[in-house]
């Protein structure tokens, strides 16, 4: 397999041939934000999070689906990417309503971690407030879309690990909610495997295991693509 | 099917004509205003006085749309306008010296006198429900040519010649899209002609569509032989009812016709076309939205690259160009990739149709050669406002800007309007005159975007929706200076981030209309 030297943030690095930047960049330690990739599912490039300014290129581009290229010239921390990436993230608080104080993966969810990771000390834009369900149909689990960021990844994990595609996501915009079968509460969605590893896809603490209470809700994401690494390999 | 069964087609439908041809609009603008029930009268009136010299026509959009149903009278050349079907006796009498009663239109106006038409060539004058009609017009003996005379990459080089650019709104090379998906390899692929047009006020796809189908299909044909495409689609919204009625019934003619399917003019050539009837997305005119959608998924754009022409539909190399695009293919088969070129401006050769709309006395479908000023289209050809003065002009529909009355003498050309913070777009072009207030028109907008806005990115989900609830805050009076500035900060900020061009242009008629309206903002403002 060829190999890929390129630049991010003045450092030589090497990469593996069709390595995303992303993948390169982690494996080297250089942080770059991410909420809708998750290792072991495919990328969407959804988030706009990983965003990347490339030398020669006048749209930035998402480090989770572009492939590095030889020579390639990436900046992943400059000014305007962090003012942008902070305002992501205080629109997607101000777009649901994220309650950390009595949310299950309060200490254990991403969402957090990257408001910290980007600086954010205060919300610039108006809350929106909207009216979101819970759905604690399932006798396992629940869903709970005030807490929901739209990554899609339960979406993913459902229908290309487990196979079963419960998830997905109906309505557009500001509408838009990930849903179980045809919009069905969740405890009578025929398909649903209660195999759990939405439950362990999820960022927030959108969708979590009944019974858990305020900052009890921690997941080791790294299961999804264990499982996935450990398939592949046997094959 | 060979040449001489064409144009032994041709022969006898020219040889059907009469003298006397009254042609209808049937399109939906006309249609909608009565114009069905006028041609059916016309045609009364016609057995009634027992005329054999007279045919009466349904044909296609004749461009005055605002002032339907228009009849027209040939050879004579009388345009008559907002016809009842009571006039019809009276357009009859009118041949052998009678009056009329419906009023007469004026065809040497500037509306028609500085018009070029390529496009629209056979728009007004051919029935679209009958492809001999269109064989009739010189149709299909551009794809005869093109398989019996041509390889791909002459095709392929004269379109990249002649220097036409896509018709979507983003002006990109056809021939250069062409020749890229001609080198990329694939077991299988695709032409996709989009027809989603869904730009508020924008009409001429749908026209287009409704008043000459074949030739989209023709130019269809074109565009597969010369990437190597055996299948086709249509992707046409469901919003437009007489378009895909007249899709279809051109798609079954042409088949029958052995002019798409298998061994097309005998020349080893297939080539199949079949309809998507999109389900009111806007989000699915964009081309990766598009191909989700025609796959049956959730239509959803994803990020580019690769691009369609590299990996589209089901995987494949996947040619998807705008209805328009498509529709200039013929003549420029036919007429030669330097006749189309010594038309337009430097660098946007050939026509541009648009959709005239707005506060404009002459509403309606033009189409005009690249490099005429906006002044001409509306003062001269629209005839101005009817009360008041011009304040702006909006082109490009959501994705646009509003361009104001003192750039009126802006060339229409790709890197013109750009220049001046709007686009090209599809062709949409709303008139607005000095009652109209620019902050509502910045809402109207933001709106639409953010009611269309997939939910797929944050940027475009989040963002369109408080851009809307700070245009909202201003509107009422309760924003200040400071709320200005982030909204301008939010702007730029979905332009630059967002996954596709609803989100990246979203902020558009915003950014243009606090450039050149900017006292109407801060009038609002608080402090």
């Amino acid at each position: 397999m060829a190999a890929r030297t390129f630049t991010i943030n003045d450092q030589l690095i090497s990469a593996r041939e069709g390595e995303t930047i992303l993948q390169a960049a982690r494996e080297h330690g250089i942080f770059i934000p991410t909420l809708c990739y998750l290792d072991g599912v495919s990328a969407v490039g959804a988030c706009r999070l990983c965003l990347v300014e490339i030398e020669g290129s006048r749209m930035l581009r998402p480090a989770c689906v572009t492939p590095v290229v030889e020579e390639m010239v990436v900046r992943t921390d400059t000014e305007r990417l962090r003012e942008y990436r902070r305002m992501i993230i205080e629109l997607l608080f101000a777009e649901r309503n994220h309650i950390c104080a009595v949310c299950v993966a309060n200490g254990h969810c991403e969402l957090q971690d990257l408001a910290i990771a980007v600086g954010m000390d205060h919300v610039r834009f108006d809350y929106a407030f909207p009216r979101c369900d819970v759905d604690i149909s399932h006798p396992l689990f629940g869903i709970d879309h005030n807490r929901c960021v739209l990554c899609t990844r339960c979406v993913r994990v459902c229908d290309e690990v487990e196979g079963v595609h419960t998830w997905d996501v109906a309505g557009r915009g500001a509408d838009a909610r990930v849903i179980t079968d045809m919009r069905q509460p969740w405890g009578e969605a025929r398909t649903c495997t209660s195999c759990g590893k939405c439950v362990l896809a999820c960022p927030t603490g959108a969708i979590f295991r009944r019974g858990a209470t305020v900052g009890e809700m921690e997941r080791d994401r790294n299961k999804i693509a264990y499982i996935v690494a450990a398939r592949e390999q046997r094959w | 099917m060979d040449l001489s069964e064409l144009l032994a087609i041709a022969e006898h439908e020219n040889a059907m004509r009469r003298p006397i041809c009254i042609r209808c609009c049937t399109a939906l603008g006309c249609q909608s205003a009565g114009a069905l029930s006028v041609k059916q009268r016309l045609e009364e009136a016609v057995a009634e006085v027992d005329r054999t010299d007279i045919e009466v026509l349904g044909v296609g959009c004749m461009g005055l749309c605002g002032h339907g149903p228009l009849v027209r009278v040939d050879p004579v050349g009388i345009l008559y306008e907002h016809v009842r079907a009571a006039d019809a006796p009276s357009i009859i009498a009118a041949l052998d010296g009678g009056e009329a009663t419906a009023p007469q239109g004026d065809l040497q106006h500037p509306f028609f006198t500085l018009q070029k038409r390529i496009v629209l060539e056979n728009s007004g004058i051919i029935d679209p429900e009958r492809i001999e009609s269109y064989i009739a017009a010189g149709g299909y003996q551009a794809l005869y040519h093109v398989l019996h005379e041509m390889t791909p990459a002459e095709v392929i080089d004269v379109v990249t010649r002649s220097g036409l650019r896509g018709r979507g709104g983003a002006g990109y090379p056809t021939g250069l899209k062409w020749a890229t998906v001609a080198k990329s390899h694939g077991d299988r692929k695709y032409v996709v002609c989009n027809a989603d047009e869904g730009d508020p006020g924008a009409f001429m796809d749908r026209s287009i569509i409704e008043s000459d189908p074949h030739k989209v299909l023709e130019g269809m044909a074109i565009a597969a032989y010369a990437v190597g495409a055996d299948q086709g689609y249509v992707y046409v919204r469901a919003e437009y009812p007489l378009a895909i009625q007249r899709l279809q019934r051109a798609i079954a003619q042409a088949r029958r016709f052995g002019l798409l399917g298998a061994q097309i003019f005998d020349a080893g050539f297939t080539f199949r076309i079949d309809i998507r009837v999109g389900a009111g997305a806007f989000v699915c005119g964009e081309e990766t939205a598009l191909m989700a959608s025609i796959e049956g998924r959730r239509g959803t754009p994803r990020p580019r690259p690769p691009y369609p022409a590299e990996s589209g539909l089901w995987g494949r190399p996947t040619l998807v160009n705008n209805v328009e695009t498509f529709a200039n293919i013929p003549p420029i088969i036919r007429n030669g990739a330097e006749w189309f070129a010594s038309i337009g401006a430097e660098t946007s050769k050939g026509t541009k149709v648009f959709a005239l709309t707005g506060k404009i006395r002459h509403t309606g479908l033009i189409e005009v050669p690249m490099g005429v000023t906006l002044r001409q289209i509306v003062e001269d050809m629209g005839g101005g406002v009817p009360e008041g003065r011009v304040k702006a002009v909006q082109t490009g529909g959501p994705s646009g800007g509003c361009i104001p009355a003192a750039l009126l003498d802006t060339p229409v050309d790709y890197e013109s309007l750009q220049r001046v913070g709007s686009i090209m777009g599809s062709g949409g072009m709303v008139v607005m005159d000095d009652s109209t207030n620019m902050v509502d028109v910045a809402r109207f907008y933001m709106e639409f975007c953010k009611d269309e806005s997939c939910g797929k990115c944050i940027p475009c989900r989040a963002g369109t929706a408080q851009m809307l609830h700070m245009l909202d805050l201003i509107r009422s009076g309760q924003a200040t200076a400071a709320d200005l500035a982030r909204l301008e900060q939010l702007c730029m900020m979905v332009k630059e981030t967002s996954l596709c061009g609803l989100g990246q242009s979203a902020p558009n008629p915003v950014l243009s209309t606090m450039k050149y309206f900017r006292e109407e903002y801060e009038a609002l403002v608080r402090g």
